[in-house]
């Protein structure tokens, strides 16, 4: 039970930071760089998930996949299933709910990249991809880095976005918090302390593994610091 | 990805002399702190070797280079160099500033810090197989002297080597033309030449037209056979760096120049058969001999006079052709170097320069009385 709730729970985060960086890469690009005048309301939108309640953004990605809502009408109509209260529905959710957490360090560190680096790369004939593979993304990968771990992270911890819109299927959206709410629900306290024993270890892990790697780049990678 | 290389083969097609010609006119937003809007329009055209754009910081003098190299727009204007137009806002002409082929080296040189000296110089042949590239990357290594220093960074290399790789880096695309901004200001008078000389030795064979800018006269002294000089988004001179340095009609070359007193003054009278005029400096009774000038007497004009220019006496000097003997006294004497700079008190403040022998030798210091002299032709008026 528990390490049926794990393995999904950390596919979950795998699956949803990757899913971030695919965004985030691109959208911290376009937020560091861009010169339009609203793109401040683009920063408001994304950073919404941090200050709202999950509850809040659970319930109106619930909305929006239900079958009432022409997004959830269209899903349905294209693979003839529901997105609520399924695995690919949290996996919609954490990706909204986790957006911040990967695209603010990667903007942030996009934007300090120098932009005389990127004026210089075009002068020399370099297009705007490979400015960005040579020069942006080298200089900026702390925040990548940062902006990875930070979404794993966050989506491994998550759990009213998920009781929202995932409900508590065991095998298809019970994550480990999710479990351990469960447990203590039913009053089974020893299983609810060893599976957050088991969710304490491997973040402390993660962390001190994202802490080590990140010392040891700096010094690899990055030695004029 | 496959367009990457369209800079370097557009050089490489590019017979190398050809002219770099510039009209740019551009309104400049004021940045609110120190500048109002400013509007930018210049015209010129230059050939092969360095050409110095000389003005005063603010004047529009980077955003020039940045509207040549394709990094701004210009709001109007044409830039080509040859026949080849890279800019022309009639016929709807804008490159991008990576088709452009123009080397353009920044005042911060911009080095890729996670890059060696060898991948910052090769940054720009990508599109060239690995033998062309590594056989051009040593041949400019080779002619700028930093073949020693391929695997350090730039973090690991003196400032004058930063310069260098930063001057290889623009130079092994083969631009159509290279664009400086005051990369030289930082280095010492030594280093400084020896760059420029590797330069020069490297624009001997490919001749392309080079836009030298600077702020410091004795670039412009050193370096240019021709001296563009910007104030305020327009172009005011323009011509050989004595030409437009010894008679400077405009008050900004005329403190780039090396005024150190410039005086606002009434003209009072006219002496045609003299060829002279007679101003009173503003404020006060003192008077100035100064040549006689085509400009309109009834306003107040500014005239210009070197500090090095000035004498210097402790007696009222007498059968003397200079037409200015004014009386003053010191307020202060501070040295800088070998240059003992006196502020003297005249009704209005001089600024003089004198050696530590002369101030010695005439027992100068604050509360002297004397007389400062100043011929005719030191006087220079400014517009």
């Amino acid at each position: 039970m528990i390490l049926e709730a794990l393995v999904l729970t950390l596919r979950l985060a795998v699956l949803v930071s990757v899913i971030l960086m695919a965004i985030g890469l691109p959208l911290g690009y376009w937020l560091a760089s861009s010169r339009w005048r609203g793109k401040f309301v683009i920063e408001a939108i994304v950073s919404l998930p941090i200050v709202l309640p999950p509850t809040v953004l659970g319930f109106y990605v619930l909305v929006a996949i239900g079958p009432l809502s022409p997004l959830g009408r269209w899903y349905h109509s294209v693979t003839g299933s529901s997105l609520a209260f399924t695995f690919r529905g949290l996996v919609l959710g954490s990706v909204l709910y986790s957006l911040p957490f990967a695209v603010q360090p990667i903007a942030a560190a996009f934007a300090s990249v120098d932009r005389k680096l990127l004026d210089v790369s075009a002068t020399l004939g370099a297009s705007r991809w490979r400015t960005f593979w040579k020069i942006v993304f080298p200089l900026g990968f702390p925040g990548v880095l940062t902006g990875f771990v930070l979404s794993f992270a966050h989506t491994l911890g998550e759990f009213g976005v998920v009781l929202m819109i995932g409900g508590n299927i065991p095998g298809a959206t019970q994550t480990v918090s999710i479990l351990i709410y469960d447990q203590v629900q039913s009053l089974n306290y020893s299983i609810a302390n060893r599976t957050a024993l088991v969710l304490l270890l491997l973040c402390f892990a993660l962390l001190t593994l994202l802490y080590g790697l990140r010392r040891r780049s700096k010094w690899v990678l990055w030695g004029w610091q | 990805m496959g367009a990457v290389g369209v800079a370097v083969s557009v050089a490489d097609a590019a017979v190398p002399a050809r002219d770099l010609s510039v009209h740019v006119q551009k309104r400049l937003a004021g940045t609110g702190k120190v500048e109002t809007s400013l509007q930018l329009d210049v015209r010129f055209t230059i050939p092969a070797g360095f050409t110095i754009l000389f003005g005063a910081s603010g004047a529009g003098k980077t955003t020039v280079l940045d509207c040549i190299a394709g990094l701004h727009q210009p709001d109007a204007g044409r830039i080509a160099v040859g026949d080849a137009a890279l800019y022309d806002s009639e016929k709807g002409i804008d490159l991008t500033a990576r088709s452009r082929a123009i080397g353009y080296l920044f005042q911060t040189l911009a080095l890729f810090p996670h890059m060696t000296v060898r991948q910052n110089i090769e940054y720009g042949l990508s599109a060239l197989e690995r033998g062309e590239r590594d056989g051009r990357a040593g041949e400019i290594a080779e002619s700028f002297g930093i073949s020693g220093l391929f695997d350090r960074r730039p973090s690991e290399i003196s400032g004058g080597e930063r310069q260098r790789v930063a001057l290889a880096r623009a130079l092994v695309t083969r631009p159509r033309a290279l664009l400086l901004d005051e990369p030289l200001t930082a280095l010492d008078a030594v280093t400084k030449t020896r760059i420029l000389d590797d330069l020069r030795r490297w624009n001997d064979r490919h001749a392309v037209p080079i836009l030298y800018v600077t702020h410091q006269r004795e670039e412009v002294h050193a370096l240019g056979n021709r001296v563009l000089v910007l104030e305020a988004g327009k172009l005011i001179a323009d011509g050989t760096p004595h030409e437009v340095l010894s008679r400077p009609q405009f008050e900004s070359v005329a403190h780039l120049a090396g005024f150190e007193n410039i005086v606002e003054c009434s003209v009072v009278a006219s002496h045609a058969e003299q060829g002279t005029m007679t101003c009173r400096i503003a404020g006060t009774s003192v008077s100035l001999e100064v040549p006689l000038s085509r400009v309109d007497t009834t306003r107040p004009v500014r005239v210009g006079i070197r500090a090095g220019d000035i004498l210097v006496a402790t007696l009222l000097p007498q059968g003397l052709s200079a037409r200015n003997v004014i009386a003053g006294s010191i307020v202060s004497l501070r040295q800088h170097d070998v240059t003992v700079i006196a502020e003297v008190d005249c009704g209005s403040n001089f600024i003089v320069h004198l050696t530590p022998g002369a101030r010695d030798s005439l027992g100068l210091g604050p509360g002297k009385r004397l007389w400062l002299v100043v011929k005719t032709y030191s006087c220079h008026i400014l517009q």
